[in-house]
């Protein structure tokens, strides 16, 4: 028998009818149920069914630092709402609510927008009132039906300006963030980080979002606050301990001359970030509560930038300090030791082809050994060594030094540092026949086309102090935890460290030295086509055990020397605490060791590079 | 030539729920404050435009080109599903899931609803092809593969409410193709020892009646023995597959369980929707008028849920009217597959039967908590192109069977 027959197939459609029945059965029996026999209960449900949920802020994990102290906390705040059956309304409430407190009109017409995206939130008028205002408004909460005031965490920073380049700020997430998925779990109306440690670590600060309930009448007007039904408390986001040193950054703070642009970062020999300050700087808590139009122009139009985190974004010739990545790259090729001398004694100039190298001391340093040479930062003897260590070289080996990466420290934006990669990029950018081999003598002395950051620069110093190497430079967490190796014997680093420390006794940076603590470091000017030379002073101490090491960068600071005291006194500062004798004088017996001006090798111009 | 008798009853069915859905549509978006479903009426009205014309084209189609079509029809619909996987992004409610397929970020439908098509195609082929229906687990396995692909590719997006349609119509075809019931149980029987592993006990009973089942009815010892260790698998991942699911369709699954375990939180949908629907009476609170539905208390009000303004506003009886005329069209639909002059179209015709089955019990049942909340449209209410698209296709096939089988179809029995 077919199983398609029509006696087969009549039998099937019988039972697929009996089937359709049941189905439909059982689907009009539940409808029965609740629309006839629980009738009565679901309608006092619908009359009690007036619930909005208004969603509550958690509280943001506060971040403190090594000592546990407070670099951002949460302090009450409150918000203020409007919820408002339409447009019209929400507009009507709004221009009597400005005539209580101040409520300007570019924030009216926020209010409006928001409330349009979300109709059935309580749009939100005011993020960040103070305390007198919420008193106003509620003496007249009558005049207002749809009011919500509600107590909210508030971000708050209290060192203000001296964190600014270390916590970043948070703002509300903008469309754009949401649609392009920037922060995960983050719903509209969301505060999130919005640059440094409040970007980087945003998904463990954030927390989630709660909700209560408000009840509204059937024309959508507030009958209750409050007990319409249980909230979902906010989840708080979590604290993070981070390696800052808040006396000290707050110390570096006080200490940096005013309307001086540079950065200054100090880190432990294993990356851990004591301090880090960009200037000029700003304050955070600006931003707390919708930061207006105006502030934002003026900080985003200030010529100075100061959102702009020199530490980790300003990149400039690293001039001198660069000599001791040249020392590393020969003595870990065996191709000097620290006794060796070069051909050709310094007198003051040093000729390459038909070009003619200066050093920066007109009458020249005569014949010196390495150690001398980095002591007296002699521009002749590492013209001398470059050649030696060739293009090749130098472009490898400072690849391998990280030269060419970024430091990694868990900062969001930071830029690449500069070095070209091989010497087929020479080629590429000038021609074959455009450039001569002159350009290593340019960069053995950190110019040319050598751009660092002063968190690069910085970690290449930690490799002094630690035979490993160069770890990941880290305010919470490394991100990768890579070391960066130089491949020196303990007892050349010691060399190395010992050059720099003849430079605190009686070289460049003679004067600096404390009397229990010997500060070792490197000055550096580099000369500066736009304008006033930049100081570099890349220092550590004590030079014998580093415990700290510190770097620092003033543009148009005219000299290195001009750097070094402030270094100094960062460094006491973090070594003898708050009793350090700062009030010592620091009388410096630096000759001026300004690295010259590139010279010009190749007939397009050799682009300088300055930070901006 | 002696022309075919268009089916006029089934025409008349479908086209007054469409006027139905209008109407109720135009009310989902007739709210205090203006949503953005306020003019999707208009839309749905282009739409239906459209899927008229797309109706007409199926229609003049003989059933013997869908045959032949069937194969790349089937694998077109697959390709589509893996580039939504692919390229696919969300919209809406489900903003999370990748269902719709967009050009340049425009959103120009959801692969899924005509791959519901392509796959009663294929299995109607499979079927009809064989003549005789199978007859053991083993001869199940193309079409379970036929059907399988697709459920599993919608699975992954995820989307499990359009899953689910996928098994319907693969269980409505087995059986129209003369399966024995009994066999449908077996294959269907490791789902539900999935179901039933939240604790030992039932998990436990459940096996004890299967193997007094297996005893009676005595199948292949193999496929016995398959069949059991399908089960016991099953029992064993119901764990770990109930951890791999994201939190919301935990807390759906759960919440489905127990409603009032959350009722502001997973089960608001739920809630709310029953509470209009309940609030409805014998007669409603008149159209237009429904207050959840004004103050949008209502979750998805003109796609998912357009049923619960039904409720709401229309009451029992206006419920009763559209679950009955469902109920009338889905027995023309069974009517016109017993009379089809041929196997491939007599399946077709009850696969689509089973595809607005499935569709009508889930998301009808949803609206009052019978079902779990999985986000698939009504036929002819929900607001929405591809579906609409997709049922008018069916419908012009079915038109076109019915009309056939009035030329030369079987008597009447």
């Amino acid at each position: 028998m077919s199983d398609f027959s029509p006696s087969a197939l009549d039998q099937r459609a019988v039972q697929a009818r009996w089937v359709l029945r049941v189905a439909f059965f059982i689907l009009i029996s539940a409808f029965f149920n609740a629309q006839i026999l629980e009738h009565e209960r679901y309608r006092l449900r619908s009359e009690d069914n007036r619930l909005r949920a208004v969603p509550l802020t958690p509280p943001r994990g506060p971040i403190l630092d090594r000592f546990g102290r407070i670099i951002a906390e949460n302090v009450p705040g409150y918000s203020v709402k409007l919820l408002a059956p339409d447009v019209a309304s929400l507009r009507e409430a709004l221009g009597r609510l400005s005539g209580v407190v101040p409520v300007d009109s570019a924030d009216r017409a926020e209010a409006i927008r928001r409330f349009q995206v979300e109709p059935y939130l309580p749009a939100l008028v005011i993020r960040d009132a103070t305390l007198e205002q919420v008193a106003r408004l509620e003496e007249r909460r009558v005049l207002f039906p749809g009011l919500v005031i509600q107590a909210e965490p508030k971000r708050s920073y209290p060192a203000g300006n001296a964190v600014a380049h270390v916590v970043g700020y948070v703002a509300e997430v903008t469309e754009g963030d949401l649609q392009a998925r920037r922060y995960h779990g983050a719903q509209i109306g969301a505060l999130v980080g919005k640059s440094g440690l409040e970007l980087e670590y945003d998904s463990i600060l954030r927390g989630e979002p709660g909700m209560r309930y408000i009840e509204v009448n059937a024309r959508g007007r507030l009958v209750r606050e409050d007990g319409a039904a249980p909230p979902r408390p906010p989840e708080a986001g979590l604290a993070i301990r981070t390696t800052i040193d808040l006396a000290l950054q707050r110390f570096v703070d006080s200490l940096w001359p005013a309307g001086v642009r540079g950065a200054l970062v100090a880190m432990t020999p294993d990356g851990q970030v004591l301090a880090l300050y960009s200037s000029p700087t700003y304050d955070p808590n600006l931003f707390i509560g919708g930061i207006s139009n105006e502030t934002w122009r003026t900080l985003r139009d200030d010529p100075n930038n100061p959102l702009y985190n020199r530490a980790i974004q300003g990149r400039y010739a690293p001039a001198s300090p660069f000599k001791l990545a040249i020392a590393a790259m020969a003595l870990r090729r065996g191709l000097v030791n620290f006794n060796s001398t070069m051909p050709e004694p310094c007198r003051g100039s040093f000729q390459f082809g038909n070009r003619v190298f200066k050093c920066w001391l007109p009458g020249g340093h005569g014949r010196l050994d390495l150690t001398g040479a980095i002591a007296q930062s002699c521009d002749i003897y590492f013209y001398q060594l470059g050649l030696k260590l060739g293009l090749d070289n130098l472009l490898r080996d400072g690849m391998a030094m990280g030269f060419r990466e970024r430091s990694g420290i868990d900062l969001e934006g930071e830029t690449m540092s500069i070095l070209p990669p091989d010497v087929a990029y020479f080629d590429r950018r000038y021609g074959p026949r455009g450039w001569s081999r002159g350009v290593v003598l340019n960069l053995s002395i950190g110019q040319g086309e050598i751009d660092q950051t002063v968190m690069n620069m910085t970690r290449f110093y930690l490799a002094l102090s630690n035979a490993a190497g160069a770890p990941e430079p880290y305010l919470v967490r490394p991100r990768a935890g890579t070391l960066r190796k130089i491949d020196l014997t303990a007892v050349q680093l010691e060399g190395l460290r010992k050059a720099l420390v003849a430079v605190v006794d009686h070289g460049t940076a003679a004067g600096t030295r404390n009397s229990d603590l010997s500060v070792a470091g490197k000055t550096g000017t580099a000369q500066n086509s736009h304008g006033a030379d930049h100081g570099w002073f890349i220092g550590f101490a004590p030079a014998e055990k580093p415990e700290i090491v510190v770097g620092a960068i003033m543009e148009f600071a005219e000299h290195g020397t001009v750097v070094a005291p402030y270094v100094v006194k960062t460094i006491r500062r973090w070594y003898f605490g708050s009793g350090a004798d700062l009030s010592q004088r620091v009388r410096l017996l630096t000759p001026e060791d300004a690295a010259p001006l590139p010279v010009e090798l190749s007939d397009s111009t050799v682009t300088q590079g300055t930070a901006p | 030539m002696r022309r075919g008798v268009l089916d006029l009853r089934t025409l008349v069915a479908v086209g007054l729920l469409l006027c139905y859905g209008v109407a109720v549509l135009y009310s989902a978006g007739q709210t205090d404050v203006a949503t953005s479903a306020s003019g999707v009426w208009q839309k749905q009205l282009v739409w239906i435009c459209v899927a008229f014309v797309a109706g007409t084209v199926t229609y003049s189609v003989s059933p013997r080109v869908l045959e032949w079509a069937a194969p790349p029809l089937y694998l077109f619909g697959l390709f589509l599903l893996v580039l939504t996987l692919v390229i696919g992004t969300g919209a809406g409610t489900a903003a999370g899931t990748k269902s719709w397929i967009a050009i340049g970020g425009v959103r120009i439908g959801q692969p899924v609803e005509l791959a519901k098509l392509a796959t009663i195609l294929m299995i109607a082929r499979w079927l009809a092809a064989r003549r005789e229906a199978p007859q053991t687990l083993r001869e199940m396995v193309p079409a379970c593969l036929i059907a399988g692909v697709p459920f599993l590719l919608v699975l992954k997006q995820p989307d499990l409410g359009s899953a689910i349609v996928f098994a319907g119509i693969l269980f409505a075809m087995l059986f129209w193709a003369g399966t024995r019931p009994w066999l449908l149980f077996l294959l269907a029987s490791p789902v539900l020892s999935l179901l039933l592993a939240f604790s030992e006990w039932t998990w436990g009973l459940w096996f004890v009646f299967l193997v007094y089942l297996l005893y009676r009815w005595r199948p292949y010892l193999w496929e016995g023995l398959t069949v059991l260790a399908a089960n016991v698998v099953m029992g064993f991942i119901a764990i770990p597959i109930w951890r791999s699911l994201a939190p919301y369709q935990q807390n759906r699954l759960l919440t489905f369980l127990n409603p009032t375990l959350d009722p502001q939180g997973a089960n608001y949908q739920a809630i709310q929707s029953k509470v209009a629907i309940g609030s409805g009476g014998w007669f409603g609170t008149g159209w237009l008028e429904g207050p959840q539905k004004r103050l949008v208390f209502l979750p998805a009000q003109h796609t998912d849920f357009v049923f619960s303004v039904v409720g709401e506003e229309l009451g029992f009886l206006g419920v009763l009217v559209a679950l009955l005329l469902f109920l009338y069209l889905l027995s023309r639909l069974v009517r016109i597959a017993r009379r089809a002059t041929d196997p491939f179209s007599s399946l077709v015709v009850f696969g689509v039967a089973g595809l607005f089955l499935t569709h009508v019990f889930e998301n009808v049942g949803m609206t009052v908590s019978l079902m779990p909340i999985t986000g698939i449209p009504l036929p002819f209410f929900s607001y929405g192109g591809s579906f609409l698209l997709a049922c008018s296709l069916a419908i012009g096939v079915v038109m076109r069977v019915g009309k056939d089988a009035s030329l030369i179809g079987y008597p009447d029995a």
